[in-house]
């Protein structure tokens, strides 16, 4: 390993985080999109080659200043959070190349500087939040990357984003507050922050009461911050409002690094080690996992505007995660895992080709899109390729890990049947939403758009994760084999 | 070529072939029309040289990809899909002799496109003959559900795209909502989907979950057609007729009844499934939907639809031949694959070359074409016949060994329904026969009219020749598809 390999873990926050006041000095049209994509694809760059490092299934261990962890400040990449970052940075990088033309026309050209500062610092913190391996920087790097989407969503061009911002701001700092007050309690009896000293010491606490409320506030704080079912209730209005672009790249990794913290805090700190947390955790978020995946659907079956349509399929798609993570096997947390991943492939494909659709369509209504697939054949055949993926049709990512989601179900000594069926429903349900769409836009009556070119980079960056989606359906080796290392490492912590 | 190199190339040339025809048809519609043929050709060539290495016993594949353990896009041919694959590329030529008279008599649009999704559906057709586990198997499936979509929707008028909404639909549904999760089931309860000789479930699935994944079978599989999943076929049939002869009733229908008989026989096993309860049911749905087709068919005015209806009907005879589990019952299921094929594409073929000459689509509209379109007349009828069963045609054939199930089966009641449907076939083609014959036209048409275009007529006339050729040359057939039955209990 040369010098430069052993500080990737620091850069890969650190890059982001210094280009953003640089981005902000930059004035001339473009540019700060030019520069917010360059250090997007750095930091993908890093993320791919931290991936190669933990492949072999050695975490990297980083300590800032030198300074020995639990003392110090402590980074930590293993095959979970490479497999978090490859999708935060994927995401960031794809959003961003197809995404400037959709950007620059609602805008303004003075305010790009800032916008795309914003949207390094979410970046930032949202690769921090993944590398960080103590409770309390995990918490700043929330707040820094909450902070950024806030300024990302309240650009969008309807004035109905503001109110949306405010909503998610709430309650998104209730989440922090909650997850701050659970780590304080934890603090207070332990005296640590860094997670795997914490992991050590919680079992040398004679009065475990503190804890168990702690865990309790962590996990309705992240699960708020992750969009858990019924604490869902921020993300449909954020999604719909916010640029078609920013869309994008929240949808595709904003709930699923809450999530990721969710567990690894969980696995590394409560499970087990904590009499009384099998209720808080797999009791209590299953019928939670449930219910999300068929109130998600059904709403998404009955909305017409198709970016809410996708929002609250996400609330479903989210609610399958937690399933697989609430069966605690390690099937059930591979599909967890393995489903962050291709579910960002699946929504982000589709939310980039509603940005396309944009382009030409007047709103984003199944009315305004009517009879447009023959209009932009390219786009709505990448939607229905993604829309697959979502549905998990065989061959696309998005089977894979329903596939490893049902096998873990049947696992289960009772109820399997049930939750494959339940899975097998909602299967179906999404095949309803997507179907809408499709049929809409191909079999519509004609509406009148504007004679406009959707442009060329968007089509590409929408055909590279389409691809991507097929791609990784037939040869799903590379997510799978980080997928089954991260629920080696998060089932490693229980004993 | 080895037999695992023909496998891929079978795959692949349709595909090359497309990419080919659309290049083509940017120069010329004849280097178009001419690069079909030659794929076409090609096709049958590769998939012919396979047929000797079955013969012999050989069971050639090739994995392609393994995605994850257990679960591969793996082909294995064996020789119900041999018979499937060489059927399918072999008619592919006549159909593309006969495609070309057809478009060109009728002037239609986007004939590229139409050569060049065809060209992919035979692609997929192939993928579906020698799928080696059920997961390739439904891959191809799909694709070959998307891939005949554009063809359907071909004429793109409002009503076409309605039917071809029925089409898309109800395929995609079933396949996703009953078809898939049968996948899973099946690979959860044996671990494999592996197509296996004696079948996989033996021993994994006991009493009434037999017959429930049997139901999500046949009804998944919704291009077999079983009632009530039949509505898309008589839908289909508002794509231009070389789309309804070729794939509507060989390559996409067949691939159903093919699926059908092939998870009948590799995956319940035809001994295991004989002997569990439950699964009993099939022969009555498959028996109904035969009688009932039938009976709509009598009613039909549109000569398509009516031949749709008819289709219904003769694929539910292979999949009630398959539901009998016996020996010669599987023999005459695969052989009546090949038996319709032959007399169904002649029909659909005579149809088209009808609505090519005379513009006419309609049953009344058929008084005395016969002394017009004697050759057509001549193959509709030969074809007619062969749908009743009548001997010299390949119908008999295989309602003969089907019968020959029922009896080693002491099953009295497939016997009856084989004797009923026969007595309706009889009663709505032998109409269209007298008339066409033996009456008069009610007036004379505004253009006098003769034959369809001569690749039309030629096409026609070679399948006529294939359906009575059938009866008396089927050795190496029957031949090949004894060794499927090897094993069964008589």
């Amino acid at each position: 390993m040369n010098a430069l390999t052993l500080h990737l873990p620091a850069l890969q926050v650190i890059v982001p985080m210094l280009m953003a006041p640089f981005v902000v000095l930059l004035r001339a049209r473009s540019l700060p999109w030019a520069a917010a994509t360059a250090t997007s694809l750095l930091t993908f760059s890093i993320a791919l080659q931290l991936t190669m490092i933990v492949m072999d299934g050695n975490p990297v261990s980083y300590e800032m200043g030198s300074w020995v962890a639990p003392y110090g400040i402590e980074l930590q990449v293993d095959a979970f959070s490479a497999l978090v970052l490859l999708i935060v940075t994927g995401a960031s990088s794809v959003a961003l190349i197809g995404g400037r033309e959709s950007l620059a026309s609602i805008i303004s050209t003075d305010r790009e500087p800032f916008f795309f500062a914003a949207w390094l610092l979410a970046l930032a913190g949202m690769a921090g939040i993944v590398v960080a391996a103590d409770a309390f920087n995990i918490f700043v790097f929330m707040e820094i990357s909450s902070l950024a989407s806030y300024v990302l969503i309240a650009a969008g061009p309807d004035r109905r984003a503001l109110p949306a911002t405010f909503k998610y701001l709430i309650l998104g700092t209730i989440g922090a507050t909650f997850y701050l007050i659970g780590v304080g309690l934890i603090y207070m009896m332990t005296g640590t922050l860094n997670l795997g000293d914490m992991e050590l010491r919680i079992h040398e606490v004679a009065d475990q009461k503190p804890i168990l409320a702690a865990a309790g506030f962590i996990t309705v704080g992240l699960a708020l911050k992750a969009a858990i079912f019924p604490l869902h209730v921020w993300l449909p209005n954020a999604y719909t409002y916010a640029p078609h672009i920013v869309t994008t790249f929240l949808a595709a990794c904003a709930t699923k690094v809450s999530l990721y913290v969710l567990l690894r805090f969980d696995f590394f700190v409560f499970q087990q080690n904590l009499a009384g947390h099998e209720f808080q955790f797999a009791a209590y978020l299953m019928p939670l996992a449930v219910l999300g995946i068929l109130v998600g659907s059904v709403v998404a079956m009955f909305e017409s505007n198709i970016k809410r349509m996708l929002a609250f399929s996400s609330v479903a798609q989210i609610g399958y995660m937690m399933l697989g993570a609430s069966f605690v096997s390690a099937t059930g947390l591979t599909a967890a895992t393995l489903h962050m991943f291709n579910h960002a492939l699946a929504k982000g494909g589709l939310f980039l080709a509603t940005a396309a659709i944009a382009v030409i369509a007047a709103g984003c209504r199944l009315s305004d899109i009517a009879g447009l697939a023959r209009r932009m054949p390219w786009t709505f055949a990448a939607l229905v390729v993604s829309g697959l993926s979502l549905i998990g049709v065989p061959g696309t990512a998005g089977f894979i890990s329903k596939w490893y989601l049902i096998n873990a179900a049947l696992e289960l000594e009772t109820g399997g049947i049930a939750l494959v069926a339940l899975i097998l429903v909602s299967s179906l349900m999404a095949v309803v939403y997507i179907w809408r769409i499709v049929e809409t836009a191909c079999f519509g009556e004609s509406v009148e758009t504007e004679v406009k070119r959707v442009p060329t980079a968007l089509v590409i960056a929408l055909w590279a994760v389409a691809i991507a989606n097929v791609g990784f359906g037939i040869a799903p080796d590379l997510p799978l084999s980080l997928s089954a290392a991260a629920a080696d490492i998060l089932l490693g912590h229980v004993r | 070529m080895n037999a695992q190199d023909a496998i891929l190339v079978a795959l692949a040339l349709p595909l090359v072939g497309a990419l080919g025809i659309a290049l083509a048809g940017r120069i010329n519609g004849n280097l178009r029309e001419a690069v079909t043929l030659l794929t076409a050709g090609g096709l049958a060539l590769t998939v012919w040289q396979i047929a000797p290495v079955i013969m012999s016993g050989d069971r050639p594949g090739v994995t392609l990809a393994e995605i994850l353990p257990g679960l591969s896009i793996a082909f294995t041919v064996e020789p119900l899909g041999m018979l499937f694959a060489a059927l399918a590329s072999s008619l592919w030529i006549i159909n593309s002799v006969y495609s070309i008279g057809y478009m060109r008599g009728n002037a239609e649009k986007h004939q590229t496109r139409f050569y060049v999704m065809f060209a992919v559906s035979l692609a997929a057709t192939m993928g579906i003959a020698f799928a080696g586990n059920l997961f390739t198997l439904f891959l191809f499936y799909e694709a070959l559900t998307l891939a005949t979509y554009p063809l359907v929707a071909h004429k793109g008028d409002e009503k076409t795209i309605r039917s071809a909404r029925v089409y898309l639909g109800l395929l995609l549904a079933t396949s996703i909502g009953l078809f898939l999760p049968a996948i899973i089931w099946t690979y959860s309860v044996a671990g494999t989907g592996d197509f296996t000789v004696g079948g996989i479930l033996a021993g994994n699935l006991q009493g009434p979950a037999v017959g429930l994944l049997l139901a999500l079978f046949v009804f998944g599989i919704g291009k077999a057609a079983v009632m009530p999943v039949h509505r898309w076929l008589p839908a289909a049939m508002v794509a231009p007729t070389p789309v309804s002869a070729l794939l509507h009733a060989v390559a996409v229908v067949k691939a159903g009844v093919f699926s059908v008989t092939k998870i009948i026989v590799y995956i319940f096993g035809v001994d295991n499934l004989f002997g569990t309860v439950g699964s009993g049911w099939l022969l009555y749905a498959a028996s109904f939907t035969v009688i009932a087709a039938s009976v709509v068919a009598l009613r039909q005015t549109n000569l398509k639809r009516l031949l749709a209806y008819s289709t219904v009907a003769q694929l539910s005879y292979v999949v009630m031949a398959a539901a009998i589990l016996k020996p010669l019952a599987e023999i005459g299921a695969a052989i009546h694959i090949v038996a319709h094929a032959f007399g169904k594409i002649t029909l659909f073929f005579a149809a088209g070359a009808i609505y090519t000459a005379a513009k006419k689509t309609e049953l009344w509209q058929l008084r005395g074409i016969g002394r017009r379109m004697p050759i057509t007349m001549t193959a509709f009828t030969i074809g007619a016949i062969s749908m009743i069963g009548v001997p010299p045609t390949a119908g008999f054939v295989s309602k003969w060994y089907i019968i020959a199930g029922a009896f080693q089966a002491d099953n009295y009641f497939a016997v009856m329904t084989i004797i009923a449907s026969t007595a309706l076939n009889a009663a709505y083609f032998l109409p269209i026969i007298y008339m066409a014959w033996f009456e008069s036209e009610a007036e004379p048409p505004e253009q006098p009219h003769g034959e369809a275009p001569w690749p039309a007529v030629l096409a026609l006339s070679l399948t006529a020749f294939l359906t009575v050729a059938f009866f008396f040359f089927n050795g190496p057939v029957l031949e090949l598809e004894r060794q499927v039955v090897a094993g069964i209990s008589p």
